[in-house]
């Protein structure tokens, strides 16, 4: 199978498979070409020989009717179904590996903006218009629009997922191929919508230390914790408990009580939410007392909020990431390129 | 050929000449007249659509854009899908055929309320001009998806006024769906049981249940969208605190179902031409029936498909996902049942017969890759890609618009009395499979590659299949433009049709073409089944002449 | 039958007879009803969402409506439903004055109503509260008063309030031309035990409305009191 996918890639019907996932999308949309091949050529070539054969021979002429058949109607409404099933079932799985989300990923932050893509790497490293990611070693983007809808849409690696304003989006990848390969925008933006693309650049590991190496930089929870002195924020959230808000140490990724009796985990979503618009999911046994940060913070500040939030929050990786101080150590291991993430798919992507 | 002399010998009065004053067009209240003062405004729209098509193809020639600017290219694919959904394909089937001919297949002197369906052409009208009036003002460019904050804080173009025009639009489909489904349930002739409805009136009542339900959905969110342009209320601005995916949900529950609004007239006709040209009682007909109100059913259903990257749950995914893969069904039973009639037919290759089977080739082509689309993990790869627009243009073109073009050869003569000339209608039938083809095979290719839609400039190595397509696209246009010049020619050349030319079925062919005003001059009383063709006299007459010229 | 149906007033001549018509009709009024029911659901769904995500926001919005007027709207409302069908009943009796009796009674609740909603308006102008046009700067004391965190949900919860009422009214008002077109006509004597039908069919409308402001009031005005009560 392996090898019919490798020969279509010889035609240009494709784009090169750079990622993971390549292969199966690949197969998969062969599968279908297959059966749409066999259904269009079994329709059109029944009709076709039946109007030769049956062609009107004489003007007056009445065929013979044949009224439906029942056996025949439940057959051609049973089998399609279950083909359908299929389809829906390869489908959905291919859908879920690409929505869960992997554990110990590279976790690089995407902004789409009219009309260009910044991106910002653990270390602090940003680009803009490129995205360097380095082989084999699962990457995570989590994303966010400053203005309009925009989509991340990597051909050769088959993912794409819209960016939104007001919310995180995600989408992960292993690259599996090193290379330059398109960036696209695929939903559509304004007037400059086809000039907002890009290159990604897969690089051998040590080819992509080497590029972080390289260019002035802060990494984003450093940055993150800047912000929250200046921002004042430790005025309240105090090292340990005993401020008017909740101590922020060591509450990343773990579930807090809610003053509604409800529990939320601690998620990029809810510190978002809680900077944004802090009355939405007050913390049990504190006042409703913060006032928002809208329209104060740009959202690459917000994500540097988070970075620090997360690094000074549960320490024993629960929280997805190596904490963004590790993630600036040369990462030794490679990560094994077929991920099969059982963990369940994280709230940020789905709030509604 | 006896009675079309007894014919030509009486002068009669039909619907076309009991009154020829432009007042007499304008103010009727005749179902057919109100069909045709639809056909000339919806083919209109299409033309002017189809310039902007035109212009679509020429820019994607060449990769770097250099026709005209990125802003005036997003104008043009803004206007032209604006133009073709809501100006022609959502009103041409019903508006046009579906208002000549539900009445006459029911044995009815009209429509429920002939005044609303005056109304709806009017409204028809006014919101079809306020849309020209956008287009003078400088138009859009939001795309005809309208997807907020884009369109309802950052683009600069007519979005008010274009959504405005679209709103009042709306209720010209909403007063014919409701004029349709009134006239299905009360106007039908004696005899005229539900299940001897021909097949186009069962699609017919499927369509109207879409445009009542749906149609109102997405009047409230261009309304919204209006709103939120003008007053800044910030209903889908997420800076004020809105949802920009609400309107994605709002929007596509309606528009996902309509386009079934679109194909199930179409599936309609089609049922009609393969029926008659075949004279055979359709295969399956309670099947193909209840299909059509399954797809209409389910069509509410699935409206989630559109956003499975859009940071929708996949909970709900998986279920949008999996309905849609039930409306695949319906649809599947009709195309095996369309083609069981042929079996053991009397078939005739005239061009309605060409349209019917270019038809059943080019929608299976366009249903079996939807459900590329419906498939989860391989949406994530082609959505918002040239595969999602090569899809829907197989159906939408493929589908709906031929079929539509072979009802209007089918019926042509019944509307204006007059043959068209056979040998052009199936070169022009050839001209537009093989140019339809040419255009948009190309761009499930380009779309798998990574082609994204709504781009005014692209990356070079997809160029080869954008100069098929638009090459493709030329042969389209001139097949498109042929059957103008030869119906135009048929009204005063073409050979007087009589009643029933074509030996079918049905109440339409049983009165005079063109039909009287009232449609008949007698109350029909129906005594057997739809497709019976053992009781059609002029099948009997054609054997009965050929028998003579035999003997 | 053709020739007899001519002779029916009121019958046009595209039927066959004055119950096709009269079938006809009803049922037109019925399908119209579920598209407008349709045209509210898109803000219902909107409402729906919006709750979820702001429910603080609508809390505290519902809190800042005029409840004892909003009551009394929803009383004058059901009355004049009642009087409305007491005009159809007499209709259907032919009872000329007394169907313009009722008819001229549902009309001046109609006013009522909207007379009701225009001071409940234009309090909330004045309290510089209607979320368009820029116009919205509500103070952070006093009773209209919105603490700032909460203004931009609450904002959420009055224009998803301004839409909804501002639609129902609008009906109410269209409502009020047919009212006015039916009290014209009977006046005039076109109705009759056999012709009624408008009346009828306009009554259907009526209730509709009616019914709409049914959900509109504890979803608008009573959320608050739901919340808090079983709050605390």
């Amino acid at each position: 199978m392996t090898l019919l996918t490798s020969f279509f890639l010889q035609l240009p019907f494709m784009p090169e498979q750079a990622s993971s996932f390549a292969q199966e999308v690949d197969l998969f949309y062969l599968a279908l070409w297959g059966l749409t091949v066999f259904f269009t050529i079994g329709v059109a070539l029944a009709a076709g020989i039946f109007m030769i054969k049956y062609r009107r021979k004489r003007a007056g002429e009445i065929p013979e009717q044949v009224e439906g058949a029942m056996l025949l109607e439940i057959t051609w409404t049973v089998l399609p179904f279950i083909m359908a099933l299929g389809i829906f079932a390869w489908g959905a799985k291919l859908y879920y590996q690409m929505y869960t989300e992997p554990k110990d990923a590279l976790e690089i932050f995407v902004t789409g903006k009219q009309w260009m893509w910044r991106a910002q790497h653990p270390d602090g490293q940003r680009e803009i218009n490129e995205l360097h990611v380095p082989l084999g070693r699962r990457v995570k983007l989590t994303m966010t629009s400053e203005d309009v809808l925009h989509a991340y849409f990597i051909p050769a690696f088959r993912t794409k997922a819209d960016v939104v304003p007001g919310r995180y989006t995600t989408t992960w990848f292993v690259p599996t191929k090193v290379g330059t390969y398109h960036l696209f925008c695929a939903e559509y933006c304004g007037t400059q919508h086809s000039g907002m693309i890009g290159k990604v650049i897969v690089q051998e590991p040590s080819d992509y230390q080497a590029w972080l190496g390289g260019g002035t930089k802060e990494p984003p929870a450093a940055a993150g914790q800047k912000l929250f002195a200046s921002l004042a924020c430790n005025t309240c959230h105090y090292e340990k408990s005993g401020g008017r808000g909740p101590t922020l140490v060591g509450v990343y990724g773990t579930d807090v009580k809610l003053d509604n009796g409800t529990t939320v985990k601690v998620d990029d979503a809810y510190i978002r939410e809680s900077i944004l618009n802090p009355m939405a999911k007050v913390v049990a046994t504190y006042q409703p007392v913060m006032p928002t940060f809208q329209g104060q913070v740009s959202e690459e500040q917000i994500a540097n909020l988070i970075a620090y939030i997360r690094s000074i929050g549960k320490q024993d990786g629960d929280g997805g990431t190596a904490a963004p101080a590790a993630a600036a150590q040369p990462a030794a291991k490679p990560a094994a390129p077929a991920a099969k993430p059982a963990t369940p798919p994280q709230s940020g992507a789905k709030q509604n | 050929m006896a009675t079309e002399v007894m014919q030509s010998a009486e002068p009669r009065t039909n619907y076309l000449n009991a009154g020829h004053t432009v007042k007499s067009w304008l103010l009727t209240l005749d179902h057919k007249r109100i069909g045709l003062l639809y056909l000339f405004s919806i083919s209109a729209f299409f033309f002017i659509g189809g310039i902007y098509a035109t212009l679509i193809r020429l820019e994607l020639v060449t990769p770097q854009g250099d026709l005209m600017t990125a802003e005036t290219y997003n104008k043009v694919f803004t206007m032209h899908g604006v133009i073709m959904i809501f100006f022609f394909l959502i009103p041409s089937i019903p508006a046009v055929l579906g208002n000549f001919l539900l009445p006459l297949m029911l044995g009815a002197k009209d429509v429920a309320f002939p005044r609303l369906n005056l109304l709806s052409w009017y409204v028809f009208i006014v919101g079809g001009g306020m849309f020209m009036l956008t287009m003078i003002n400088g138009g859009i460019d939001t795309g005809w998806t309208f997807y907020p904050p884009y369109s309802s804080i950052y683009s600069n173009t007519q979005v008010t006024l274009a959504g405005v025009s679209i709103f009042i639009t709306g209720f010209s489909s909403i007063l014919t769906g409701l004029n349709f489904m009134v006239t299905i349930h009360t106007m039908r002739a004696p005899g005229m049981t539900w299940f001897r409805l021909p097949l186009f009136v069962w699609a017919h009542y499927a369509t109207s249940l879409i445009q009542i339900l749906g149609t109102p959905v997405v009047a409230i969110t261009v309304l919204a969208l209006g709103f939120e342009r003008t007053l800044q209320i910030g209903i889908f601005d997420p800076k004020l605190g809105g949802d920009p995916v609400l309107f994605q949900h709002m929007f596509w529950f309606y528009s996902h179902p309509a386009v079934y609004i679109m194909i199930i007239p179409s599936m309609g006709v089609v049922s009609e031409l393969i029926a008659n040209m075949t004279r055979k009682r359709v295969f399956g007909y309670h099947f193909v029936a209840f299909s059509s109100l399954a797809i209409a059913v389910f069509g509410f259903l699935v409206w989630g498909h559109h956003m499975f990257t859009s940071s929708q749950s996949m909970y709900a995914g998986l279920v949008f996902s999996l309905i849609t893969y039930a409306v695949a069904i319906p649809s599947a039973i009709k195309t095996f049942n369309w083609t069981a009639t042929i079996y053991k037919g009397s078939v005739s290759f005239d061009t309605p017969m060409i349209y019917a089977l270019a038809f059943l080739g080019l929608f299976t082509i366009g249903g079996m890759t939807g459900l590329f689309l419906a498939a989860m993990g391989l949406d994530v790869h082609l959505h918002d890609t040239y595969f999602v627009v090569a899809h829907f243009h197989y159906v939408m073109v493929g589908g709906a618009i031929i079929g539509y073009l072979g009802g209007l050869h089918f019926w042509w003569p019944k509307i204006t009395g007059k043959m068209y000339p056979e040998i052009w209608g199936r070169i022009s039938a050839a001209i537009v499979f093989l140019g339809f083809n040419l255009t948009f095979f190309p761009q499930f290719v380009v779309g798998y590659l990574g082609m994204p839609r709504r781009y005014h400039s692209y990356v070079p190595e997809f160029q080869v299949l954008h100069i098929l397509s638009s090459a493709g696209a030329s042969i389209l246009a001139l097949g498109f433009l042929m059957p103008v010049f030869y119906f135009a020619w048929s009204i005063k050349y073409g050979k007087p049709a009589g009643a029933n030319p074509w030996g079918a079925v049905g109440l339409e062919w049983q009165t005079p073409s063109p039909p009287p005003t009232e449609n008949f001059t007698y109350q029909p009383v129906i005594t057997t089944e739809a497709y019976e063709f053992e009781h059609v006299e002029e099948i009997k007459n054609a054997g009965k002449a050929e028998a003579l010229q035999t003997a | 039958m053709a020739e007899h149906a001519t002779h029916v007033p009121g019958l046009a001549h595209h039927f066959v007879s004055m119950e096709q018509q009269k079938e006809a009709g009803t049922l037109g009024m019925w399908i119209f009803l579920l598209t407008e029911l349709m045209f509210f659901g898109g803000l219902f769904l909107a409402y729906t969402i919006y709750r979820t995500t702001y429910p603080e926001g609508f809390l505290y919005g519902s809190h800042l409506l005029n409840v004892p007027l909003g009551g009394t709207n929803t009383v004058v409302l059901i009355v004049s439903s009642l009087t409305m069908a007491m005009a159809v009943y007499y209709s259907q009796l032919g009872e000329k004055k007394k169907l313009i009796f009722f008819l001229l009674v549902t009309l001046a609740l109609c006013f009522v109503f909207l007379i009701i909603k225009y001071f409940e308006y234009m309090s909330k102008i004045h309290d510089h509260l209607f979320p368009a046009f820029g116009t919205y700067h509500p103070s952070t004391t006093g009773p209209h008063g919105i603490p700032l965190e909460l203004q931009q949900p609450v904002r959420v919860f009055l224009w998803i309030y301004f839409l909804m009422t501002g639609l129902h009214a609008l009906h109410m008002i269209v409502g009020a031309g047919i009212l006015i077109t039916l009290i014209y006509m009977a006046q005039k004597g076109r109705f009759t035990k056999q012709y009624n039908s408008p009346v009828e069919i306009s009554g259907l409308y009526w209730h509709f409305v009616d019914i709409v402001w049914i959900f509109l009031f504890p979803l608008l005005y009573l959320t608050g009191f739901h919340v808090s009560g079983a709050g605390h």
